[in-house]
């Protein structure tokens, strides 16, 4: 799965995009922020205060228990401050 | 229509193009976001605007589609820049275009708060301390809530495809 990062995850993670092939346990956003904490260094800093980390699957905005498989683009970020 | 550009637009041009030639247009309502130069107690030089490009027009045009299924618009635009931009420059417009007043200045407040939480943009504000991120308000988040309990109730939520109308644009 494709994964993206914007703003300041985009800074913690050190990169703005990667495709990653998690375990098949990994089923849901959450499993996989829990997985990406795993891989420690700015990942886990990234997502250290997961109340500040909104997710999109596809485009679209999700909640933490949204199904997430092989395919999708899925994208971590702030809370958002346009307008 | 949705416009997402790191360039500036004419204020003036884009409202003439937004009821040009439809004479059952009443009334434009609108509002333009610019960036202020002080953030509380901080001196801003600049702001960059980040966003995700293919999230941002889906984002956009979801919006533009829920205020048009609230009021009866004749049309709606919203432009948004990204890009580096200084105080004074402008960030975003968003209008609506109906035969009555109500109806334009009711979906102009409704697009520009549920764009702000909505639409995938993040300001990176230049301080004198360097970069900082800006914090969402909670105020942006109630102030978007309020649309969700003002929603109509005579609608359906959300299938479309429900809708006892005719065909799309048949006007209430």
């Amino acid at each position: 799965m494709k994964i993206l990062y914007f703003a300041w995850l985009r800074e913690k993670a050190g990169i703005a995009e990667e495709d990653v092939s998690p375990p098949e346990t990994v089923t849901t956003v959450a499993e996989l922020v829990e997985w990406m904490k795993s891989r420690g260094g700015g990942f886990a800093e990234a997502f250290a205060d997961e109340g500040m980390v909104r997710v999109a699957v596809n485009q679209e905005h999700v909640r933490t228990d949204h199904p997430v498989a092989a395919g999708d683009e899925i994208a971590f970020f702030p809370p958002i401050t346009g307008g | 229509m949705i416009r997402v550009q790191a360039e500036d637009f004419d204020v003036g041009r884009e409202l003439e193009k937004l009821s040009d030639g439809n004479h059952g247009v009443g009334g434009v309502c609108s509002f333009v976001g610019l960036v202020r130069d002080i953030a509380g107690d901080k001196t801003i030089k600049a702001m960059t605007l980040e966003h995700y490009p293919e999230m941002t027009e889906p984002a956009l045009a979801k919006i533009e589609a829920e205020a048009h299924d609230r009021w009866p618009l004749e049309e709606t635009l919203i432009i948004h820049r990204y890009g580096r931009l200084e105080p004074g420059d402008r960030i975003v417009l968003v209008a609506a275009a109906s035969a009555h007043r109500e109806a334009a200045f009711e979906a102009c407040h409704f697009l520009i708060d549920w764009l702000k939480t909505q639409a995938p943009f993040w300001k990176l504000e230049e301080t004198p301390d360097g970069g900082q991120w800006v914090d969402a308000r909670s105020s942006d988040g109630r102030a978007a809530e309020r649309w969700l309990a003002d929603k109509p109730q005579d609608k359906p939520q959300d299938k479309p495809q429900d809708k006892p109308k005719g065909k799309p644009g048949a006007a209430e």
